[in-house]
């Protein structure tokens, strides 16, 4: 009985954090985005620097009507909201925040973790499909040529984590975890972080969704709620990248002080600079293009991530 | 040039990007907060009608004729017993209509009696155009805003009519001096032959 308790409770608490993480990830970038173009951003909202936009965006998009186009395939196109959305709340499970702190203990956690987000991608596929919109299908051909691209450096980069710390398991590497390795793997985590932006297609990835060119790709036949849950998604996927990011190249949980009972504050910490950078990626740089975005994933992310698995084993035979 | 470090480009950009966030914006919170507007902004005609001699020049000289006058004359009877009765511009209406005025202010540079100046205020938009023409009580209302003239600069010239009323004051004060000496000169001389 206690148990059953205890994983209610545990569920509960990480749909809570799925439902609030990616909404204040949302404002900080709103309000980050404008100041860092000289504005103020959104000001009206709640009274206080317009903290509450996005709960009148939702209540906006929930008041909206819900539209399937007539030759789309209204299964598939009606399902595609869900797929995407729901992998990252799985995800979350699975992200240790502190030690005994973690939704469900998956021993195959990194493996898990990486299946699971290329699931999300799946939902803009057949939102691009089933749309019936020439837009949508290049949009979700497109997700289709960057998943295949980025997926390969991030899986690499995430492996040799796992080999630095002889496990699949995010609890066990974070248990493994020492400073060094943050220099030791550093390349290895930028890869990672950036493979991770362009499968969520933020920008400078945003190739799939460049809405000066395909409207808004595969999600351009979208309205109301539906729309809401993909933008919803991506905010979502921004979290737990960087809380994969987190745990797996940061040290998690650990931190120069305040060890005991304060583990989640730096992992939280952690996540949320991450995120800003995220942010600050997005204002900074410009889309790239298509053969661009291919040319840095094979030609560069790939060596790189080799070269980092490489570096692992070395370091690894050295220290037995 | 110095041969480029790679990336440097990428990490301008992240500079530029953090340093404007810790700028302060640009943003104009009108509503919530009034502009600062300059000295001198032309945001509404006001008319100071105790100076108006209804002479039209500021009617005639609008491009976009948007100016409307009427008046009537009055007979003002003699001032001295004997003397000519004169007649008087009176101003019967005076109205700007502000849906076809272009704000040029030749009304106001034209004015040869300092009857119309510029008001800084811009608030008065309406639900209906005809409500943009703007009566004399209106005009002369807008007429507590306006602003005082700015302060001369330091070794100006003085301004023409202070220098006339000074002028006149010291030509009075030297005719009384001179009427005083006169006085005390005369007296002695009066008393000298006794």
């Amino acid at each position: 009985m206690t148990d059953a308790l205890d994983v209610a409770v545990r569920l509960l608490l990480v749909f809570v954090a799925f439902l609030v993480l990616p909404l204040v990830v949302g404002q900080t970038e709103h309000k980050v985005m404008a100041h860092m173009q000289g504005r103020l951003g959104p000001m009206y909202a709640g009274g206080f620097h317009g903290w509450a936009q996005l709960v009148a965006d939702g209540v906006k998009f929930a008041q909206k009507e819900d539209v399937v186009p007539k030759d789309a395939d209204r299964r598939v196109f009606q399902l595609a909201p869900a797929v995407a959305l729901l992998p990252y709340l799985l995800v979350l499970v699975a992200i240790p925040v502190a030690p005994g702190s973690v939704g469900a203990v998956v021993d195959a956690g990194i493996f898990f973790a990486l299946a699971v987000m290329g699931v999300g991608v799946l939902g803009s596929l057949m939102a691009g499909w089933a749309s019936a919109n020439k837009f949508s299908l290049l949009g979700g051909l497109r997700t289709a040529a960057q998943l295949l691209a980025y997926e390969l450096p991030m899986l690499l980069a995430a492996a040799s984590v796992a080999m630095a710390a002889g496990t699949v398991s995010l609890t066990g590497v974070l248990d493994a975890f020492a400073w060094w390795w943050v220099p030791w793997q550093i390349v290895g985590a930028l890869v990672f972080f950036v493979a991770g932006l362009a499968e969520l297609q933020r920008p400078p990835f945003d190739m799939p969704v460049a809405d000066s060119e395909i409207i808004f790709g595969a999600y351009t036949e979208y309205t109301g709620l539906r729309f809401a849950l993909f933008l919803l998604a991506e905010y979502a996927g921004i979290v737990v990248l960087c809380a994969l990011t987190t745990v797996l190249f940061l040290g998690g949980w650990h931190g120069p002080w305040g060890d005991d009972g304060l583990g989640w504050l730096w992992t939280l910490l952690k996540t949320a600079v991450l995120a800003f950078v995220v942010i600050w990626l997005r204002v900074s740089y410009p889309r790239l293009r298509e053969d661009q975005l291919q040319k840095l994933a094979w030609t560069v992310l790939v060596p790189l991530a080799l070269a980092q698995i490489a570096l692992t084993g070395i370091v690894k035979v050295a220290i037995n | 040039m110095s041969p480029k470090i790679p990336g440097s480009g990428l990490a301008k950009g992240l500079a530029v990007t953090l340093r404007t966030m810790t700028r302060k914006t640009v943003t104009a919170q009108y509503p919530d907060a009034q502009p600062e507007l300059p000295p001198r902004s032309r945001g509404v005609i006001a008319l100071f009608e105790e100076n108006c001699t209804v002479c039209m020049l500021c009617a005639r000289e609008c491009p976009d004729w948007c100016i409307y006058i009427d008046s009537h004359k009055e007979t003002v009877p003699a001032a001295a017993p004997g003397g000519r009765e004169r007649s008087r511009n009176v101003l019967d209406r005076f109205a700007i209509d502000f849906s076809l005025c272009m704000y040029c202010g030749i009304c106001i540079e034209v004015c040869p009696f300092d009857a119309l100046f510029w008001s800084p205020e811009f608030e008065y938009a309406e639900t209906d155009i005809l409500e943009l023409t703007h009566e004399r009580d209106k005009l002369r209302a807008w007429m507590w805003t306006v602003p005082e003239p700015p302060a001369l600069d330091p070794g100006a010239e003085e301004p023409k009519e202070i220098a006339a009323a000074r002028k006149a004051a010291e030509k009075a004060a030297a005719a009384a001096a001179q009427a005083a000496a006169d006085a005390q000169a005369d007296a002695p001389q009066q008393e000298g032959p006794q």
